[in-house]
């Protein structure tokens, strides 16, 4: 008899049912993504910001003013102009940005690589090490370890990101000089690295730049651990919680009862069980962290999406703005979906009610 | 737990070593300039469009202009590209020559067709910066009689007045009138653009350099040019980053990743002074700060209010601590070094005489009044400095915090009560100033010009006169007469409270020399930059 509800013999016969599960989402996400899509619109409309004014600035005269509304459309009611927006955005067409002049499309491929690698080191570095301090916080309750990983998380959880990255950097940059400085690559290197997936520790290794890789990674450390330790206290706080809940269990007992090694019962048994919300909270921070870390981006020079929808805000450029959501309701859905499938994988009680 | 805890210690331990174990660059290239810079405010490379000040600078160092002028003496105007000039007796035509054996970055021959072909797209596009041509009555119609190739090294260029002749040839030396390389950019037109969908984003230029790259919020790549006419450049590239936050740039400065910072606040200016490794350089550039009080409102429409609220403000501390030598106190329209400023500051704080004249203006008490005032660090400082001083004589002043967009929408509006703002010239000539604080033609709700007497709906059709006598007299010093009188009259009556005249100040590594700094920052020159070991 397990001890544990997965079933792994069983995890493989749930695919047909995945499917039929994707089907639905997918529906779900068409029409948010419609609302999504109508509210930000909105919004960018109700604002108290003229767009006129990103395009040709405070000193165009009339005719060039009035020219820049027109080419804008802001001249047709407020329907026809969402209207035209949506035929164009569902044919792939988000438009031009007024700030960068080049299609939304192209902008966002060009800064979504920056934020994709940093965030993904972030996230892997915030699971690598926030799961198991979570697993010994809960293991070790109310001892030293666990006030230790719990003052350590909250600190994470509660500085402002943007002072300790300056912080990071004054130290392990200006006195230490451990890593490289803002920016993604050296001036020295920018021009040997051919930029295929934008992903420059992947560009680096595939073009055999070694030199470059080291110096990318140098580059990707310091705001990278710094995003971790974000995500690490919040995924660490949570797998704690889980974690206790599960210790507290029944199937805990019986197991140590049985004579189970403890490591097992934690690491396999408890874990794996604990594993199943925190997939959520996982997928939810990677999201957050895709989303653009502004401030992370604005100390650390990191040319991603975060600047880049910060910028495109500030002066109006709807089109950016609208573009730069839509990625992220794309990314927001794409995890949870994600995440809901591999419920599905991990946890058979679900595969069974599907 | 043990065995869990020796691995949590060891992948930590292996964690801190490997990042100790990467490579990190202590100082730039020796033939490569690398600025740091906050350059979100680029929009466009096309010499037709740009109007912002980091592009203007990457234009000045990659474009070259009919006429420039000393930076140190803006009077002494000499041509660039043109070789000479001549006026017509009416004052309303000039003939242009170009000078010979010039050439593009392409290799392309720079000949008369190019600067009439530059003039005439700026026109015809009608970008931002278009109306510094159209002034001289140049449209879209009449463009292609009005500037008209004469020869192959000739132009004739006609105005519909016969304006002062320098106001011509400082606006010439705007980026707008910036000779782009025609047979380049023709090749690049697609459906009657001008080319302007290419050029926006590419270079067709003559200067010291050219632009290899943009990437917007990114990077600014230029390299030297090897078919520029003048002595080449010693730096073989020269590089802007984008760097929004001032401590960030100075510790790149610090730990010799950049050569010059450009965005360094108060603090780090302070803080960079006593480091051996690094000077600070300075120079002072054309923009104003000041208040605009809305004329519309039942306090402010007060002349003594405004009269009041001028001394209301402390200069001097304010340009001595919150903004540290970035900033010299300047209460006149135009700013130091162009034809005809004064230098005359009258105003300083004096609450008892404030408090005086407000109550002479019948508010003994006081009242309250907001002012929006964009968010960057700077403006917010002064804003709340002058909060603190206006409190003094009764005066409550709410802040209304926003983006640059957000209260430049409001201020366009004219529902502002007061608006705290910046202002840099747009040539060198004294009426691009003249033409906003002192002119304003038609003080209607719906008019067509919006300059910022109109934004505060102040009606003055005599000043409006005598701006536009002074725009015709041909003679340099009864001109410099009319608007040493001009201001004169503007600083005692108008409802601007003009506060200051910016101090371009940089971070630069102490081997690197040559980085002039001009009134405008299409004349920030990189050019004859060099490095020492």
């Amino acid at each position: 008899m397990s001890v544990s509800p997965a079933n792994e013999g069983g995890r493989w016969r749930a695919l047909p049912i995945l499917g039929l599960k994707a089907g639905k989402l997918i529906a779900t996400v068409a029409v948010t993504f419609l609302g999504l899509l109508v509210v930000t619109f909105l919004i960018g409309r109700v604002v108290p910001v003229d767009p006129v004014l990103a395009v040709v600035g405070d000193r165009a005269s009339k005719s060039t003013y009035d020219a820049a509304y027109i080419a804008l459309g802001l001249d047709k009611p407020l329907y026809q102009q969402f209207f035209i927006y949506l035929k164009q955005a569902l044919s792939g067409d988000l438009g031009v940005s007024v700030l960068t002049k080049k299609p939304i499309i192209e902008d966002i491929a060009r800064v979504f690589p920056a934020t994709l690698e940093l965030a993904t080191a972030g996230i892997i570095l915030g699971t690598l090490f926030g799961v198991p301090l979570g697993v010994w916080g809960a293991v070790r309750q109310g001892r030293l370890p666990d006030q230790v990983i719990r003052v350590v998380g909250l600190v994470g959880y509660s500085a402002p990101i943007f002072w300790l990255g300056l912080l990071g950097l004054l130290v392990f940059y200006a006195k230490l000089q451990w890593v490289a400085g803002p920016g993604r690559i050296d001036i020295a290197y920018e021009y040997t690295v051919t930029q295929t997936t934008g992903l420059l520790l992947i560009d680096t290794a595939m073009q055999g730049e070694w030199g470059a890789f080291r110096n990318v990674l140098a580059h990707l450390a310091l705001p990278a651990t710094l995003l971790g330790y974000f995500s690490m206290a919040y995924i660490s706080r949570m797998t704690r919680s889980f974690m206790l809940a599960e210790l507290g269990q029944e199937y805990i007992i019986t197991a140590r009862v049985k004579g189970v090694a403890e490591w097992r019962i934690i690491w396999v048994h408890a874990l794996r069980n604990a594993a199943v919300p925190l997939v959520t909270v996982i997928a939810l921070s990677y999201a957050g962290l895709l989303e653009g870390s502004v401030l992370t981006e604005t100390v650390f020079a990191w040319p991603g999406l975060g600047q880049y929808l910060t910028n495109s805000l500030q002066n109006a450029d709807m089109n950016a703005v609208l573009g730069g959501t839509l990625v992220i309701g794309i990314i927001f859905v794409g995890l949870n979906l994600l995440s809901d499938l591999l419920y599905t994988v991990l946890d058979p009680r679900v595969r069974r009610r599907s | 737990m043990t065995h869990f805890s020796k691995f949590l210690a060891a992948a930590i331990v292996t964690g801190a070593l490997g990042l100790t174990s990467v490579p990190v660059q202590a100082e730039t290239p020796p033939d490569t300039l690398i600025q740091a810079w906050q350059l979100d405010d680029i929009i466009s490379l096309d010499p037709a469009e740009v109007f912002e000040f980091t592009a203007s600078e990457i234009l000045g160092n990659s474009y070259q202009p009919l006429v420039g002028y000393d930076v140190n003496d803006v009077s002494d105007i000499f041509g660039v590209i043109a070789e000479k000039w001549e006026v017509s007796e009416d004052g309303k035509t000039f003939t242009f020559t170009i000078k010979p054996d010039l050439q593009f970055a392409s290799g392309n021959p720079i000949t008369a067709a190019d600067p009439v072909y530059s003039i005439q797209r700026a026109v015809k596009l009608d970008k931002s910066p278009a109306f510094i041509l159209t002034q001289f009555g140049l449209t879209a119609d009449n463009v292609d009689q009005m500037v008209r190739q004469t020869g192959d090294m000739t132009f004739e260029l006609e105005m519909d007045k016969a304006y002062a002749p320098t106001l011509l040839l400082y606006c010439l030396t705007a980026t707008v009138g910036f000779v782009v390389d025609k047979e380049l950019v023709v090749s690049h037109e697609v459906d009657g653009d001008f080319g302007y969908e290419w050029l926006k984003t590419n270079y067709a230029g003559s200067g010291p350099f050219t632009i290899r790259e943009w990437r917007a919020n990114d990077v600014v790549v230029m390299e030297r040019n090897d078919n520029f006419s003048g002595d080449a450049p010693a730096m073989a590239r020269a590089i802007y980053r984008h760097i929004p936050e001032g401590s960030t740039q100075r510790l790149l400065l610090e730990q010799g990743d950049i050569d010059i910072a450009r965005n360094l606040g108060a603090e780090e200016i302070v803080a960079l002074a006593d480091n051996p490794d690094l000077k600070i350089e300075d120079g002072i550039k054309g923009s104003i700060y000041y208040m605009g009080l809305n004329q519309k409102s039942e306090f402010l429409s007060n002349p003594l209010v405004a009269e009041a609220m001028k001394y209301l403000v402390d200069y001097q501390t304010i340009a001595d601590t919150i903004m540290n030598g970035k900033v010299k106190v300047h209460q006149a329209f135009l700013p130091e070094g162009f034809l005809g400023a004064l230098d005359d500051n009258p105003y300083s704080l004096d609450v008892e005489k404030a408090k005086a004249l407000l109550a002479e203006a019948g508010y003994p008490d006081g009242f309250t009044v907001t002012m929006d005032t964009r968010n960057t660090p700077e403006i917010t400082a002064i804003a709340e400095a002058i909060q603190q001083t206006m409190a003094q004589a009764g005066i409550m002043l709410e802040l209304i915090p926003g983006d640059g967009q957000q209260t430049l929408t409001k201020y366009r509006a004219r529902s502002h009560d007061i608006y705290i703002g910046r202002w840099g010239p747009d040539y060198q000539d004294p009426h691009t100033n003249a033409d906003t604080f002192a002119r304003n033609p038609d003080n209607s709700d719906d008019a067509a010009s919006k300059p910022l007497a109109w934004r505060n709906a102040w009606d003055i059709p005599e000043m409006t006169a005598a701006a536009d006598a002074a725009v015709l007299e041909k003679d340099a010093g009864t001109r410099a007469e009319m608007y040493l009188a001009l201001q004169r009259e503007h600083q005692q009556v108008s409802p601007f409270v003009i506060m200051f005249q910016e101090i371009e100040v940089l971070g630069i590594r102490n081997n690197v020399n040559g980085f002039i700094i001009g009134p405008s920052f299409n004349d920030n020159s990189f050019r004859n930059v060099t490095k020492t070991e």
